[in-house]
């Protein structure tokens, strides 16, 4: 078959069309406000990628951020899965050099993986939306899966459970002013949630990883309003201040 | 009895109420023991700058803020930076996260590093536009012009710290432009690197030259700039000369203390562009990719070349004249130079330009393109100055690269108009300048994009046109019809 533009098209978000990109991105609908979410997409965080994928750089205490106290974390995070200390790094088990051979390559580290996957088609969080969207079976792949976003990618679909199965299905989308046949994921076999729950599933995992990437992003926003506010009146009182030094200079 | 060190008139303090006998006598005290009266009054207090001072002219002021801004928060980042291959991209992630304020502190620095070249080529762009390199400010801009190339090594030192994917192949790519130069280009190289491949060894050296070597060079050389300034008095926008033009008690008629005048003037341009700044720094420290790539939030992978690797976005102009010259391009690049020669043997009025014309121009062909026909043969064969010609056109490209920088310390002696600001300037040189800026933007932008046809082939132009508004400027700048400069500045 002929691949030419696959669009993953669940329930057909806004998309962000951008030259250079092979794979129109979906717009995440994250909000780095929402406390809930961010806690239930730390939740899939540690339950799902945090076996094979690493976060070196990301201690579990400060997920105090998101609202929840110390013993919470250590109970709910920590003591289940490392059963190590609160203030501990996430790191993994998994010898990268197993991880090689199984996969073809290591898991990365996930960090800062939403800023790193930013591009000028879209934000690193587009990018894990719609990869996190778009597994479909395929039988040609060592691991039985492919991804429109990643094209042979040697992850398998993690959360396969929860989505279900989708597999490429011919389908018509409007480009520009024509009719196009192209190939986009159906989903064939659900799974636990339902296709607009497993949508809400993974911006949640999405927000936990934008915020994961840069966690003081939200007090660096805050502060820089206090700081612009200030700026703003100190350009009025310098600006007074020049006038009149400079009054007599003509 | 106590003896002064020197006989100074006492310095008086008046203003300060209460305060004003002890700190009068504290300054006396210290003033016989040190110029500290006569610095402040040579640099500050008396030292007389032009009235008309425009928009332009806030950045060599902004430029020195962000040194010390470098400076300063550079060394807290030193604080808690490994430069180790194996920690120096945890550790950044730690300055990010575990360190108070590190964030606020890394970003600072990484939105500086790009500010500063935004506020350097303004202020260089200055000094093309109202001739500030002209005489008597030659060792003005020759000082500056040796800052600017150390603020690029500098720059190049310190992006590779991160130890991200574009830290360490812009590394790798820009030294590895050292192998294609003959006879000494592969050991230069790995004599830079101090390894075969960028590595730890590397890492550590431009660890030292970024925090410590570059740094105190910068300082000395800023102080120099500021010493030669203040020898020869500051240009203007109208290119007067105010010192030309003084009142009974001596001073330029068209100049303002520099305090409090200019301080207080500078003082609002700092307020607006800290605002400037921090509206970055705080809301889009990444700058679309721009400030900080997003490739580089990747460890450094030496098994894994990225696809696509731009330097950042300061570097990109010179880095599209590198790509630009292509075998090719060789022909047109001969072409210019015998072009040049001809236009210097038939309309230079000197003699020794003629001579030398006519004895440069056929070597540096030569180099270019050999007996021509396609044809290469090797000097020297089998000894160490074993050398191909013609040279490759990469040699070309690092050559020419390296001109794009250098060719900024001729312009004092390759302007030869009779006025200095493009004020009064004539239409030639309008066009030259505009057309040099547009040039030097869109080779900007085709340097941070994938090589295509047509990107190389406007970067070829924007080569020629870069170098042709330089090498033509002895005889556009005579050409051309200049109006009348005024005797007083313009307000």
């Amino acid at each position: 078959m002929i691949k030419k533009i696959i669009a993953v098209l669940l329930l057909a978000p806004a998309l962000a069309f951008a030259a250079g990109s092979d794979v129109p991105l979906d717009r995440a609908p994250i909000n780095p406000n929402d406390m809930p979410s961010l806690q239930r997409g730390a939740a899939l965080f540690v339950n799902y990628c945090l076996n094979c994928h690493s976060a070196n750089y990301m201690r579990y205490n400060r997920l105090t951020d998101l609202g929840l106290n110390e013993k919470e974390i250590l109970d709910n995070f920590v003591a289940r899965f490392s059963g190590g200390k609160v203030g501990d790094l996430m790191k993994i088990t998994m010898d990268l050099e197993d991880a090689k051979t199984w996969f073809g390559a290591a898991p990365p580290d996930l960090t800062v993986i939403a800023r790193s996957r930013s591009s000028h088609a879209g934000s690193g969080a587009d990018w894990l939306y719609t990869y996190m969207r778009g597994f479909y079976r395929d039988g040609s792949r060592p691991t039985g899966w492919n991804n429109v976003a990643f094209p042979n990618v040697g992850m398998p679909h993690v959360l396969w459970g929860l989505q279900g199965e989708q597999e490429l299905k011919p389908a018509q989308r409007r480009a520009e002013g024509y009719m196009a046949t192209v190939e986009k994921p159906v989903l064939t076999k659900p799974g636990k949630l339902s296709p607009l729950e497993y949508d809400r599933a993974v911006a949640d995992l999405v927000n936990y990883l934008v915020y994961m990437a840069e966690p003081a992003a939200q007090s660096r926003k805050t502060i820089g309003m206090l700081v612009l506010a200030f700026l703003t009146g100190l350009i009025f009182l310098v600006y007074a201040m020049k006038k009149s030094y400079w009054k007599d200079v003509h | 009895m106590t003896m002064a060190a020197t006989k100074k008139e006492p310095v008086v303090i008046e203003g300060a109420g209460a305060l004003n006998t002890p700190l009068s006598g504290l300054l006396t005290w210290v003033d016989q023991r040190f110029p500290l009266m006569s610095l402040w009054k040579d640099h500050l207090a008396e030292y007389y700058a032009p009235k008309n001072f425009n928009f332009w002219y806030y950045f060599g002021l902004l430029a020195m803020l962000i040194l010390v801004l470098q400076i300063v928060t550079g060394i807290f980042l030193v604080m808690h930076y490994k430069p180790s291959a194996a920690e120096a991209f945890a550790s950044v992630e730690y300055i990010m996260r575990d360190v108070p304020g590190g964030w606020l502190i890394r970003y600072m620095h990484s939105t500086g590093a790009s500010a500063f070249f935004v506020v350097i080529y303004l202020h260089m762009f200055r000094g093309l536009m109202y001739g500030s390199y002209r005489a008597p400010r030659e060792l003005v801009w020759i000082f500056g012009m040796i800052i600017y190339l150390c603020l690029m090594a500098e720059a190049f030192f310190g992006y590779l710290l991160p130890w991200g994917q574009m830290s360490y192949w812009g590394a790798q790519v820009i030294i590895n432009l050292f192998d294609a130069l003959p006879i000494i280009g592969p050991d230069l190289s790995t004599w830079i690197r101090g390894d075969f491949v960028v590595g730890d060894a590397t890492l550590n050296r431009f660890f030292a030259f970024h925090v410590i070597a570059i740094p105190l060079a910068l300082l000395a050389l800023v102080g120099a700039h500021i010493m030669a300034l203040h020898e020869v008095g500051s240009n203007n926008p109208d290119g007067v000369e105010i010192k030309e033009n003084k009142n009974a008690a001596g001073k330029p008629v068209d100049g303002i203390p520099f305090h409090p005048y200019y301080t207080v003037k500078d003082s609002l341009g700092v307020v607006v562009f800290a605002f400037l700044f921090c509206m970055v720094m705080f809301f889009a420290p990444e700058m679309g990719g721009y400030f900080l790539e997003y490739n580089n939030f990747i460890p450094a992978d030496p098994l894994k070349t990225p696809p696509h690797i731009a330097p950042v976005w300061y570097f990109t102009p010179y880095y599209s004249i590198l790509r630009a010259v292509t075998e090719d391009f060789m022909f047109w690049l001969a072409l210019g130079v015998a072009a040049y020669a001809t236009l210097i043997v038939f309309t230079s009025r000197g003699c020794l330009s003629k001579i030398l014309a006519v004895l440069i121009a056929p070597v540096v062909i030569f180099l270019m393109k050999g007996v021509g026909f396609g044809m290469t043969f090797t000097l020297f064969r089998g000894t160490f100055l074993e050398i191909t010609l013609p040279l490759e056109a990469k040699v070309w490209g690092v050559i020419l690269m390296g001109l794009a920088t250098l060719i900024f310390f001729l312009l004092p002696w390759l302007d030869k108009s009779p006025v200095k600001s493009i004020r009064y300037k004539g239409v030639l040189s309008r066009w030259a300048l505009t057309i040099f800026v547009a040039v030097f933007l869109i080779l900007g932008y085709y340097g941070t994009q994938p090589v295509t046809d047509l990107g190389t082939l406007i970067s070829q132009i924007g080569t020629l046109l870069y170098f042709a508004f330089f090498l033509l400027m002895p005889w556009y700048t005579q050409m051309e019809q200049t109006r009348p400069v005024p005797s007083r500045v313009t307000m």
